[in-house]
């Protein structure tokens, strides 16, 4: 039968919805399924998983696990590997994730495919490459097999259920500790982080100017979701670096991905042609984004925009 | 200072990329091009070796023989020599294959810094640099977009989904660096006519410790899922009202 682990990353004081949602998913093919909690001070998060799907929630607690930091993690995933004889690890993307998962299959010999958007019961991965122009099934040919799933891939819905909440031996090599944590820079959060939420307004050069993200951020605020940004309005300071969606940012596949004033160039599309529903709102009529919008409004956003805000918060309230 | 370069030679995207169906492979037969992410890398090893006022920066890169053509970009930006593992055996190698590979000139070459780009322009996978620390037991920081050596450690300000993390470590150590950490420049025509005569050496598996068994498989390929019926609408003035119309019926709001 086989034996699951999932890594859940968390961020001040709760599991990334992007673990859940691969938990969840780890839960509908079967087997035994754990989750893994690394940090410190991170006990109570761990019980958290067991709604989705995690019968055993393993905790990781030290002080040297504080910072967000790979090569610990590859430690710590590696010996509850080995002790407990898992088969197959599971990730969400992130920063973090990518690196502790190529560490640990380097560390185990263990086959890494990644950018996953599904897997089946029977170990086939789907896996969009070349700018998700080929969906390539892939498999595994080593003992452990190793997978990152690309963000939003899966619902992180409740199932019901209790996790046994264990803890994880905690021993580290002398090179996993050598990089260390100066300072965190981060910028403070309102609403759901671009690799959660379920809905994602994004902006580009066709708002005009960069205050004029407030319509995409009304927007987003209005339908629960985050705001995202294109490539050339983050190059040009209107918004920053971590919300950039596309080839030099993040891939996104959300339930719903407003586009407003996107041109929809290539090196945007990669980033999120692979969201459930594309609604784009853009003054040019041959702008690229209409080829693969699923609804596309050809007009000025900033007419439509405010007016869909002030609909949507009437409907939701 | 020794900064080692860890490039890629991928297919120039002009030519357009494709897997082929015969191998399940990307399709290399095409022209080269170093991968458009792994100027930056050269980049900052150049400006570190000039700040340093001494140095060496040694690209190395696993693939084709054909790769030493592409190679040839980064010597032309000012890199002092090129190191290629080819090798039939390596054909297909997936993160675990290049990662041995590339540790294993690494070893040999022994810098005080190894640096990658971000990502590579065909495989995408943007994690290579942690499997290769994990090989060669040495610290890694990715998505780096400040880099600072200070004496005999490294400070690295890394890029994530919350904001910025400065992390410290000691060299040798491994740096993945984000597309804005720097400008490239452009080689100079004599960088172009010199890079032909810099020390350009290839290197077989065996040469490098021998190659490994790959724990990924192409089971198939197949066409992206077709999306559904796209529409499109002029804004007559109720173009607010027709989104939420599409958005209730998707039953997004």
């Amino acid at each position: 039968m086989a034996k699951t682990l999932v890594f859940l990353e968390h961020h001040e004081g709760a599991i990334a919805k992007g673990s859940l949602g691969v938990l969840a998913k780890a839960a509908t093919l079967g087997g035994e399924v754990a989750g893994v909690v690394v940090g410190a001070g991170v006990r109570e998060l761990a019980a958290g998983a067991g709604p989705y799907g995690a019968s055993t929630v393993w905790v990781a607690e030290d002080d040297r696990l504080a910072a967000p930091l790979p090569q610990p993690r590859v430690d710590v995933l590696a010996s509850l590997v080995r002790d407990e004889g898992y088969d197959t690890v599971l990730f969400a993307q992130s920063v973090l994730a990518a690196d502790v998962a190529a560490g640990l299959a380097a560390r185990l010999d263990a086959g890494l495919n990644w950018g996953l958007v599904d897997l089946t019961a029977d170990g086939v991965g789907k896996s969009p490459a070349l700018s998700d122009t080929v969906y390539v099934d892939v498999g595994w040919t080593s003992g452990v097999k190793l997978a990152l799933f690309r963000s939003g891939a899966f619902d992180a819905t409740p199932s019901g259920g209790t996790a046994e909440v264990k803890d994880a031996p905690v021993s580290l090599e002398d090179f996993s500790t050598l990089a260390e944590m100066v300072e965190q820079a981060h910028a403070e959060q309102q609403g759901p982080s671009i690799e959660d939420a379920d809905v994602i307004v994004a902006g580009g050069r066709g708002l005009g100017e960069p205050e004029k993200f407030s319509l995409a951020e009304e927007l987003a605020q209005a339908l629960g979701g985050a705001v995202a940004a294109t490539r050339a309005v983050v190059d040009a300071g209107w918004y920053p670096y971590s919300a950039q969606v596309g080839q030099t940012g993040k891939t996104v596949s959300p339930k719903l991905y407003v586009a407003l004033g996107i041109s929809g160039a290539i090196q945007h599309k990669v980033g999120m042609q692979s969201s459930n529903v594309i609604v784009a709102i853009n003054k040019d009529p041959n702008a690229p984004i209409f080829e693969f919008a699923d609804l596309g409004v050809v007009g000025d956003l900033h007419t439509i925009v405010p007016k869909l805000t002030e609909l949507v918060r009437a409907r939701r309230s | 200072m020794k900064i080692a370069v860890c490039v890629k030679a991928v297919p120039d995207a002009a030519s357009g990329r494709r897997i082929d169906p015969a191998t399940n492979r990307l399709d290399r037969s095409g022209e080269l091009t170093i991968s458009d992410w792994d100027s930056y890398p050269v980049e900052e090893a150049l400006k570190l070796k000039e700040a340093a006022g001494e140095g060496e920066v040694v690209v190395v890169s696993m693939g084709p023989e054909r790769a030493l053509d592409a190679l040839r970009k980064a010597l032309a930006m000012g890199a002092d020599r090129a190191v290629l593992v080819t090798d039939a055996s390596l054909e297909g190698a997936d993160l675990l294959g290049t990662a041995k590979a590339l540790a294993g000139a690494l070893e040999q070459e022994s810098p005080d810094l190894v640096l990658f780009g971000q990502q590579s322009a065909d495989g995408g996978g943007a994690c290579l640099w942690a499997a290769v620390a994990e090989r060669l037991h040495r610290p890694v920081v990715s998505q780096v977009s400040e880099l600072i050596v200070e004496g005999s450690s490294i400070s690295g300000k890394r890029q994530t989904e919350y904001g910025y993390d400065t992390i410290r470590a000691p060299l040798p150590a491994v740096v993945a660096v984000a597309d804005s950490i720097n400008t490239p420049r452009y080689p100079s025509l004599k960088g172009i006519m010199g890079a032909k005569k810099k020390p350009q050496e290839t290197r077989s598996a065996g040469d490098v410790g021998g190659a490994e068994v790959a724990g990924t498989t192409v089971v198939a390929l197949n066409p992206p899922p077709a999306r559904g019926e796209a529409q499109k609408i002029d804004d007559d003035g109720t173009a607010a009202e027709k989104i939420l119309e599409f958005l209730a019926e998707k039953r997004l709001v």
